[in-house]
């Protein structure tokens, strides 16, 4: 390659004079940058000298130089968070003050409650309720309107408060069904008697051989206490309607017989001391607006 | 060196600052009429008051981005509404294009905010630093305290008036007269500053220091109506047939009385010197003539002046003017299939949106089933869906609707969180111009026949004005599993 340095020259057809570098005969422009972008260019270092001086920026062994006005991005956010704090504060002091009945009263009050109860029911409680509370076997649907301890605000929301046989609870609702074939109180043909009995109760079909007359002494002696004569439940224990169309583990003779054989005693957690009272009543009015609330 | 190849043109052509002179004729007088009106538009519309009655904004032209709500006069657009704003865009290129059918670039010459501005800004730098000639005469003179005070009283009264035309933008976003007030004691919004800024130098920019630059590099619309002209669109045209050959005055009339050809043109260049682009119309039909018209004024008052007749720079086309020297008579045919088609189209489209806006519906129903649980068993059987119905009223009164469901035996609705009345609807009342979501529960008693999954319609009555609005969904049942 021939390089050569020439004095500048200028080029013919553009008028525009040359560096002087030369490459092969190929001569180059001598362009320079435009004035406005050099004077934005040093206009930029001066203005970053500044921003070294007022703002935090340079790094040094275990920290970094502070800048003179003291602002700090972890400052901007305990800033927001508190705004946001306030702004729930405020929201969160009608709620506290308000009983569940009032809130429901209340359009305001509803809607916020409605908005954190989603939020709380879809932190703690649609794993084992599911989404939207809709349940699963043993896991009862929240949108019906079949309640075992009861559907109105008050139950609602104690059952959420103390739970269901929640251990290291007092006031937890406490019922025992018995587990009338493991613990040898029924035997076998008596407690298939049963279960067609508790299906005759609820209009099922009834296997040709059941002994129903059996099974409805064996109900009346054994179950009807906590059920009820004609199996329509007793909230106050958290016994079941077992006449409705609506059943926690199933109406089939196979789920009967071992609901009857080993009993079923299901467990809700008490959230009383995990979640704070306003996140319970705004559960207590989302649960109870679900569909059910009685 | 190695010696520039004639072909080898440079690629980049400096530009060439253009110092337009004034001039006067219908054509200057109308631009003078068009930028008042269009300006007076701009700046006094926001102040304009329009009752709508206690709960909405009275200003006329109101675009309120807070509330997602677009205000014209007895117009209320919601967002969900924004074709309007399509129809509108719509109606504007046939509107455009139809302009340009009949008369060229209509609006580049007298309606571009960009020319109005550009106008507005010249007549400025007109009152502060002469006309054409002194302009130039000042701007190669050396700096002295005449040309100081000149330009920078210029730049003053431009960058007043940019920062006007910022001001009036943000007035269209908010109550004006509020705003007005705010930013006199300066506790408006941030937001209304940074707008006007923008505005300010947009305005400054584009007006002040780019001008032509602007139509001739930056608009699309030069190349697009290039392609969109025809033969018989009228454009500003220089009438060579009477213009060549060029001879000054005397000569023309030395030739004249010999009986020899001579043009009407005496090549004074008024002409160009009055272009705002600083370009020869009498190079023919160019990409970067805007159409204004100026020069047809500028060459009237120089064919008075010399007795001969105007309008040798007029709106005519080219073929017309190869028409005169074949010996033919001009054509002009307006009413053509392109012009007939555009103002048909314009017809429809405007149609179409008046007759939309006109039964428009001032409610609206939207109805969301529930994800999970998709249906529910009660107690005694029955299977219960829950949708979220979202009603909407457009009218600036509050509105109770009756929720009504169909579509199968014994189904009924109630609505969460509403109030018993003594209908056995249930009725939501929905704020004034606003929206109202509530949980609906529809109940199909024990024992009807259902499949997985069947259609129902929602029905929203107005209690008083009788509007109906409806929403048809699925009502989902366990289906073939008893």
């Amino acid at each position: 390659m021939d390089q050569r340095q020439d004095a500048p020259q200028i080029d013919a057809v553009t008028g525009q004079s040359t560096t002087g570098h030369e490459w092969d005969g190929i001569q180059e422009l001598n362009t320079p940058l435009p004035r406005w972008w050099l004077g934005i260019f040093y206009a930029t270092i001066v203005w970053s000298v500044g921003y070294w001086i007022v703002y935090p920026a340079w790094p040094l062994l275990t920290d970094a130089t502070k800048g003179v006005i003291g602002y700090a991005s972890r400052a901007d956010i305990s800033a927001d968070m508190a705004q946001l704090k306030a702004q729930r504060a405020v929201q969160a002091a009608g709620m506290a003050d308000a009983t569940p009945e009032q809130i429901k009263a209340d359009p305001a009050l509803f809607q916020i409650a409605m908005a954190q109860g989603k939020a709380a029911f879809g932190d703690n409680c649609a794993a084992c309720h599911g989404v939207g509370g809709a349940g699963a076997k043993g896991y009862p649907n929240l949108n019906d309107d079949d309640w075992l301890w009861g559907g109105s605000l008050e139950a609602i929301g104690q059952t959420i408060r103390h739970g269901i046989r929640a251990t290291g609870n007092d006031e937890t609702r406490v019922s025992q069904m018995p587990a009338f074939g493991r613990d040898g109180m029924l035997k076998r043909d008596e407690i298939n008697a049963v279960a067609n009995h508790v299906r005759e109760l609820a209009g099922l079909s009834t296997e040709p051989k059941a002994n129903l007359a059996l099974g409805r002494k064996l109900f009346a002696d054994n179950c009807a206490a906590c059920h009820g004569d004609a199996g329509k439940g007793n909230k106050d224990m958290g016994a079941p309607n077992l006449t409705d169309a609506i059943s926690l583990y199933g109406m089939d003779m196979a789920s009967l017989t071992e609901t009857i054989a080993n009993s079923r005693n299901g467990v809700m957690p008490a959230w009383g001391g995990r979640l704070d009272e306003t996140t319970i009543k705004a559960l207590t009015v989302y649960v109870h607006s679900l569909g059910g609330g009685q | 060196m190695a010696e520039a190849d004639p072909g080898d043109g440079p690629l980049f052509a400096a530009s060439r600052k253009v110092y337009p002179q004034s001039v006067s004729g219908p054509f200057r007088r109308a631009k003078w009429i068009i930028l008042i009106i269009c300006l007076g538009i701009y700046y006094l519309l926001p102040f304009l008051r329009w009752d709508r009655g206690p709960h909405l904004p009275n200003q006329a032209v109101l675009a309120d981005l807070v509330n997602n709500r677009f205000y014209f006069f007895f117009i209320e657009i919601w967002p969900q509404e924004v074709y309007y704003f399509t129809g509108l865009l719509i109606l504007a290129s046939f509107v455009l294009f139809l302009m340009n059918a009949v008369a060229g670039r209509v609006w580049c010459g007298y309606l571009c905010p960009q020319t109005v501005w550009t106008d507005l800004f010249l007549a400025v730098e007109r009152l502060f630093e002469g006309d054409r000639r002194e302009r130039m005469r000042r701007d190669d003179a050396p700096w002295s305290f005449d040309k100081l005070w000149r330009k920078s009283g210029k730049h003053t009264v431009w960058l007043v008036i940019a920062w006007w035309t910022g001001g009036a933008w943000v007035l269209y976003f908010a109550d004006a007269p509020t705003l007005v007030w705010q930013l006199a004691t300066f506790t408006a919004p941030i937001s209304a500053y940074v707008w006007i800024a923008i505005l300010t130098f947009t305005t400054y920019a584009l007006a002040g220091m780019m001008r032509e630059q602007v139509c001739k590099f930056m608009c699309p619309w030069p190349r697009i109506q290039a392609a969109l002209t025809d033969d018989d669109a009228l454009n500003v045209t220089y009438r060579y047939d009477r213009g060549e050959p060029r001879v000054s005055v005397k000569q023309a009339q030395r030739l004249r009385t010999q009986g020899q050809p001579a043009g009407d043109c005496v090549d004074c260049y008024q002409c160009v010197a009055v272009c705002p682009v600083g370009i020869d119309i009498r190079d023919g039909a160019q990409l970067d003539c805007i159409q204004c018209g100026l020069c047809i004024d500028a060459c009237d008052n120089v064919m008075e002046k010399i007795g001969r007749p105007d309008r040798l720079i007029a709106y005519d086309t080219d073929d017309n003017v190869k028409r005169r020297i074949a010996g033919k008579p001009a054509i002009y045919r307006p009413l053509r299939a392109r012009t007939l088609i555009y103002a048909a189209l314009i017809v429809i489209v405007g149609g179409a949106m008046l007759w939309q806006l006109a039964t428009r519906r001032t409610a609206e129903i939207s109805v969301l089933h529930d994800r999970a649980p998709l249906f529910v068993t009660l107690s005694d059987g029955s299977i219960r869906n829950a949708y979220t119905v979202r009603l909407l009223n457009k009218r600036p009164e509050p509105r109770p609707f009756a929720l009504t469901v169909d579509g199968l035996p014994g189904i009924r609705i109630e609505a969460v969180g509403t109030a018993p009345t003594a209908d056995i609807r249930p009725i939501v009342t929905v704020d004034p111009d606003s929206s109202r979501e509530v949980r609906v529960l529809v109940t199909v008693p024990a024992g009807t026949t259902l499949s997985a999954s069947q259609s129902v319609t929602i029905t929203a009555s107005d209690l008083f004005a009788g509007e109906t609005v409806h929403a048809t969904d699925h009502f989902m049942a366990p289906g073939a599993h008893p």
